[in-house]
Order: C-alpha cells, then sequence, then structure tokens
C-alpha cells in the first residue's frame, strides 16, 4: 500500500506575535513543530504500513528549514520524504498549496490513500485536505477517527459528527482528514532518530514539478492576506441574577433590545 | 554546563527526557501510590529503543557504555527514580552476561533484552548476605545435566517481572566466595518460583521480590564464565554499574531541585515569593551546586569506565557516594523550601525524598564503598612507602 502523508511545519506556540509594520508573524525564538494535527496523521499511516506493508511518503511545502519536519516524520516512522521548496512557492494560500502539493502527488505516479491532519494550528482553515481531494479528483473523507477497514481499492472509516459518528465507505485512492480521536502518536525510536539523521530527502521546485509559475505561490493564489490583526479585547461580562428562568428571561430582553432576536 | 557530549548522546538524552516528562510524568505519582509495576512505561521505553542503548551493534543494540546509560538514568530519574531503577536493573541483569558470556549465550538472550521484550535482574542478595556479599548461602549443584540451584535471594530488583535472571550461587560450596558462579536462570524454570514482594519507602513503581529456588534444574549452558569468579564478575559489574545509580541520584536530585525552585517562584509570604528571601535562595544556591557537582563527578567516572581503564573501583564508588549524598540532602532540602505543602502527597517533593534513601544503600552502601576508597588509599600508600 502507498500512504501519502501531507505535513506542515509550523510555528510551535499558541502566543503568535504579530510585526505591526509587515503584518507578518515574528518567527525569531519561536521553535518550529510538526502541526499537531498531522502527527495524527503520520501516526495513522505508519500503523496502516505495518499492518498492510508498502510505504509511507510525507510530503510538505515550505522553506528550506521544513526538513526537519521531514526528518522528524521519517523518525516517526516514514520511509520517504519529499520537500516542495521553490521561491515561487511563497505567499501561497490554501488554493495554491493544494495545487503544488496534487502536481507533487501525482508525480508519485502510485498512491493508495493521502492522510492528512484535519486542520494547521495556524492557517486553521482546514481546506487543503478537500482542496486537494477535488484537484486529485478522488474521494474526499474529513474528520475521520477510526479506520475501520482497508483493502484493496475500499474503505471504510468512521467520520466524527458533533453527536457521534458516520460510518462512510469509499472507492480507493482517496484523501481523508484525521481528528486527534483516530490514534496516539508514538513517540520517535532512537534508530528512527539516527535514520532520519541520514535519510535523503527530495526536493522538488517548479522546474522538478513542471507547473506553470501562475499557478502557485502568492500569483497562484486566489486569497491574499491584507491586514493581520489582534482583535481588541473586551472586557465586559455580566452575570445574570435570578433564577434560571429569570435569568432567560432576562436575556431574551437584552438580545431583543439589541436588535439581536 | 557544557559536559561536550556527542550528537548520539544528547539524542539519547534528549529522547529519555521527552518519554519522562510524556510519559511517566502524568501517572508516577499513581504508579507510586499503588506500587504498580510500570509495565506501560517499559513499553514506552522499548519502543523508543532505550533497551537497546548498552547492548552492543552486533546483538541488536546500539552499543552505549557506561556514559549512555547514566543519561538515560538521569533523565527517567528527573521524573521517577522508581522507573529508572526498573530500566537499570534489566542493564544489570545482561552486563555479566555481555562481560562474560560465550557469543551463543549473548545470541539467546540480549536481543530480546535490547528489543525491551523481555527485561533482566541481578540476584546476589540473600538474607544473610548484604553488605557481607560473600555470605551468600545459595547453592547451584553440579548434576548430570546441568546445576541444581537450591536457596532464596532477597530484595531482587525486577524480581517476578524480569525473564531473566543473573544469579550468583555457590557452584562449589567448600570454597566459599570463591566457590561462587554466575548463572542465568529463566523464568518459569521448574523450581523457580518468587516470594514476598517488598512494600518500600521509596522506588515503589519497581519491583522488589524474593527468589526462590528448591532443587531448580538449570542447563549447564547457562554458566557464564568460568566456575567460581562469579563473586569477582559481580564485584566487577557493580564497580561498572556505579555511575548509572550515581546517575540516578543526580536526576533526583535535579528534579527536586526544579521543583523547589518553581515552588519558591510560586509561593508568596509576606508579600513576596520567598524565592526573593536571601535564606531560600542560599539553599537553592547549594542544592544547585550539589546537584552539578555530582554531575560532574558522575559523567567523570562514567567516561572513565568506558576508557576501558582496568580498576574503576574508586572512581565509581566516589560518584555514586557523592552523588546519593547529594540527592538525600537536596531532597530533603527541597521538601524544607516547600514547607507544609512539600510534605504532602500532591507535591512531588516528598516522593523524591523518598525515592532517594535507597541511592545510599544499594549497590553497596555508602559506607562499604567508603570502606573501598580507604583500600585503595591505603594500597597506594604502601606502594609509595
Amino acid at each position: 500500500m502507498n500512504i501519502v502523508v501531507c505535513l506542515k511545519q509550523v510555528p510551535g506556540t499558541t502566543e503568535v506575535k504579530i510585526d505591526p509594520q509587515t503584518n507578518t508573524l515574528i518567527r525569531q525564538g519561536i521553535e518550529n513543530i510538526i502541526n499537531p494535527f498531522d502527527t495524527y496523521a503520520i501516526e495513522e499511516g505508519v500503523r496502516l504500513k505495518e499492518k498492510h506493508g508498502g510505504k509511507v511518503t510525507v510530503i510538505t511545502m515550505g522553506p528550506s528549514q521544513a526538513e526537519a519536519a521531514l526528518r522528524e516524520a521519517i523518525s516517526l516512522g516514514a520511509d520517504e520524504a519529499v520537500l516542495l521548496s521553490d521561491r515561487a512557492f511563497a505567499g501561497a494560500d490554501t488554493w495554491a498549496t493544494a495545487y503544488t502539493l496534487s502536481c507533487a502527488i501525482k508525480k508519485l505516479e502510485k498512491f493508495d490513500i493521502i492522510i492528512c491532519g484535519r486542520q494547521t494550528i495556524d492557517g486553521d482553515t482546514g481546506q487543503v485536505g478537500p482542496e486537494l481531494a477535488e484537484m486529485l479528483d478522488i474521494p474526499f473523507v474529513a474528520y475521520v477517527g477510526q479506520i475501520e477497514e482497508i483493502k484493496d481499492g475500499y474503505l471504510r472509516v468512521r467520520r466524527m459528527v458533533e453527536e457521534g459518528h458516520e460510518v462512510i465507505e469509499t472507492t480507493l485512492p482517496a484523501v481523508i482528514t484525521v481528528a486527534k480521536e483516530i490514534n496516539v502518536p508514538r513517540l520517535p525510536s532512537l534508530r528512527g532518530i539516527m535514520k532520519s539523521k541520514s535519510a535523503a530527502i527530495q526536493t522538488w521546485g517548479i522546474r522538478e514539478l513542471g507547473v506553470d509559475q501562475s499557478m502557485v505561490g502568492l500569483s497562484g493564489s486566489s486569497t491574499q492576506v491584507i491586514k493581520v490583526f489582534f482583535p481588541q479585547r473586551v472586557h465586559q461580562a455580566e452575570m445574570l441574577e435570578g433564577d434560571l428562568e429569570k435569568q432567560v428571561d432576562t436575556l431574551i430582553d437584552r438580545l431583543r433590545n439589541a436588535g439581536l432576536c | 554546563m557544557d559536559y561536550f557530549l556527542t550528537e548520539q548522546q544528547k539524542t539519547i538524552k534528549s529522547l529519555a527526557r521527552r518519554i519522562a516528562e510524556e510519559r511517566i510524568l502524568p501517572v508516577r505519582a499513581e504508579l507510586d501510590e499503588k506500587e504498580e509495576f510500570p509495565w506501560g512505561i517499559v513499553k514506552d521505553l522499548a519502543d523508543a529503543d532505550m533497551f537497546r542503548v548498552f547492548v552492543p551493534e552486533e546483538h541488536e543494540g546500539l552499543g552505549g557504555g557506561c556514559l549512555e546509560l547514566c543519561l538515560v538514568m538521569e533523565e527517567l530519574s528527573r521524573v521517577c527514580s522508581g522507573v529508572a531503577v526498573t530500566y537499570a536493573a534489566s542493564a544489570l541483569g545482561c552486563m555479566t552476561l555481555m562481560e562474560y558470556g560465550t557469543d551463543e549465550q549473548k545470541k539467546k538472550f540480549l536481543p530480546d533484552i535490547a528489543g525491551g521484550k523481555k527485561l533482566g535482574a541481578f540476584a546476589i542478595t540473600e538474607p544473610t548476605a548484604g553488605s557481607d556479599a560473600s555470605n551468600i548461602k545459595t547453592t547451584a549443584e553440579k548434576v548430570e545435566g546441568g546445576y541444581l540451584l537450591n536457596g532464596t535471594k532477597q530484595f531482587i530488583t525486577n524480581g517476578g517481572e524480569a525473564e531473566i535472571y543473573t544469579v550468583i550461587a555457590l557452584t562449589d560450596k567448600s570454597r566459599g566466595a570463591r566457590g561462587a558462579s554466575a548463572i542465568i536462570v529463566e523464568k518459569d524454570t521448574p523450581g523457580f518460583t518468587f516470594g514476598k514482594k517488598e512494600k518500600k519507602l521509596g522506588i515503589r513503581t519497581s519491583a522488589t521480590r524474593e527468589l526462590v529456588f528448591k532443587n531448580c534444574l538449570v542447563p549447564e549452558e547457562n554458566l557464564l564464565g568460568k566456575p567460581g569468579l562469579g563473586f569477582i564478575q559481580a564485584m566487577r559489574l557493580f564497580d561498572r554499574s556505579r555511575p548509572g545509580i550515581g546517575a540516578q541520584a543526580v536526576g533526583l536530585a535535579q528534579g527536586a531541585l526544579e521543583a523547589a525552585t518553581d515552588y519558591a517562584q510560586e509561593r508568596v509570604q509576606f508579600g513576596q515569593p520567598i524565592i526573593t528571601m536571601p535564606v531560600v535562595q542560599h539553599m537553592l544556591a547549594d542544592m544547585a551546586i550539589q546537584v552539578e557537582a555530582a554531575r560532574a563527578l558522575v559523567y567523570a567516572a562514567a567516561r572513565y569506565v568506558d576508557s576501558g581503564a582496568r580498576n574503576v573501583t574508586e572512581e565509581s564508588a566516589m560518584a555514586k557516594v557523592f552523588a546519593s549524598d547529594a540527592a538525600m540532602k537536596v531532597t530533603v532540602d527541597a521538601v524544607q523550601i516547600c514547607g507544609g505543602s512539600g510534605y504532602m502527597r500532591d507535591y512531588p517533593v516528598e516522593k523524591m525524598m523518598r525515592d532517594a534513601k535507597i541511592l545510599q544503600i544499594y549497590e553497596g552502601t555508602n559506607q562499604i564503598l567508603r570502606n573501598a576508597i580507604a583500600v585503595n588509599l591505603r594500597k597506594r600508600k604502601a606502594r609509595t612507602a
């Protein structure tokens, strides 16, 4: 089974600082990590390989330092790694990112399942997975909490919904994005880390992918970030008094007065 | 302080720390409270290749030495000394095999130890033989088809949980300690059972148990090295394993120092964090000095062992004694700094204080080891006189 896992390197913090001049993230002094949701994707890929054989290829798009994320994935059991790195890829939105990833995956020729994290902790859009499936013209299932069965050309998964799960069958190849319920990611092993340090990582740019520059990076993006800002923190909380019924009445009155219902 | 560790040593240390913080920390209080053997953690350590660290590469290990083992011990002990000794006991259980075993014996036992599929244990102590280790009574009588073991071993770490035991027993009773031999006994060998599991002051997650041999027949090929050398083998083993106990002390003391510092920074009395008070600052500074001095001595002793030096008795004894005395003092002071809270089980330092005491007792009491150091001083004096 050929398993592809897409991952992203993100700043390892929830306290992001923004440069007020350039509206960009201040990355100095912040350690980069694999997007936590993607660690579940790597783990699931490696588990599928351990159970059914085959290999796991990890792909990421990013600057040269994103190689560290790929090496970490190898230390966790991935077999091959591809870094998509090119100046032309810079400034990509989810669409251009998914396009670039889809070109790389097509170049891999054989793939049975593509696994992504459900979303990143920096962009938080959750769009790359479904866009990727669309571009590859294959089925897509989001928020997978369990792979129930996988065999030649067939996949049955549990898709997490608010109060339970749906069981979904699909043909393969397909793209799934996984939720954290799917597994507990392992820690790396010493042998894995040692292997990852010397592992060969391929780097592909627009030339290797044979893509038009206008389709990738900022020029291939249909959305642009105009401004990044912190929302004003307004500390205005009021505790409603009285029993539950009275509290609800007060709340409805307030909402009515504010023209909200 | 930079100890100029190699890339591989840094990798081992940082992964051990990650396991300690992510896997051991959330369960250490529960393991201590329930006196439960940490099988889940053993599996995590195995998956991370930690049991490979001390095994030679040709037997599926990573070929590390005493220093590498010390780095793992330090990091595990920083979070839980009880888990650390469980790990170390497996190393202790196969070090005699690694040094004196035949290729066949190594091939048979080491890969399973390295993979963490089986734990090891070492057994010399008996009710009559603690510090007086040569006074063992367990016999291994040579009979048709092997050795027949009879006797009881006491306070054996990993007892009942380990699969592979290196047992020191008398193959020639008439020769006393000179008739002792090291023999591997596998769990489930008929005639080999386990006595009571001890209830302990500290390191309560580790298993400490009696081994009972009643006409237990062990195949001849399980003898390690030559018969009659068991006692010497055991003494040589402890000379090389003691820095590991020193590292356990360093990690434990480091954990206590960090916990006390954190507490002193948060605890406000008389309108200010207690860490602003000179009396607390000096206690913390003294603790930090002890920890760093202990670490420097332990690493130096471990490197000396790894250099292949023939006689390391004195150096490894110094490292173990100094570090374990430091750990006892540092943990007591950590409890003192944390005050009433420090005495409560909701805080980690009372466990650390309980865990520290054994370090001054096992693998040679600090008194016996001081004797050994003094003997060397006298010998040296005699040589130069």
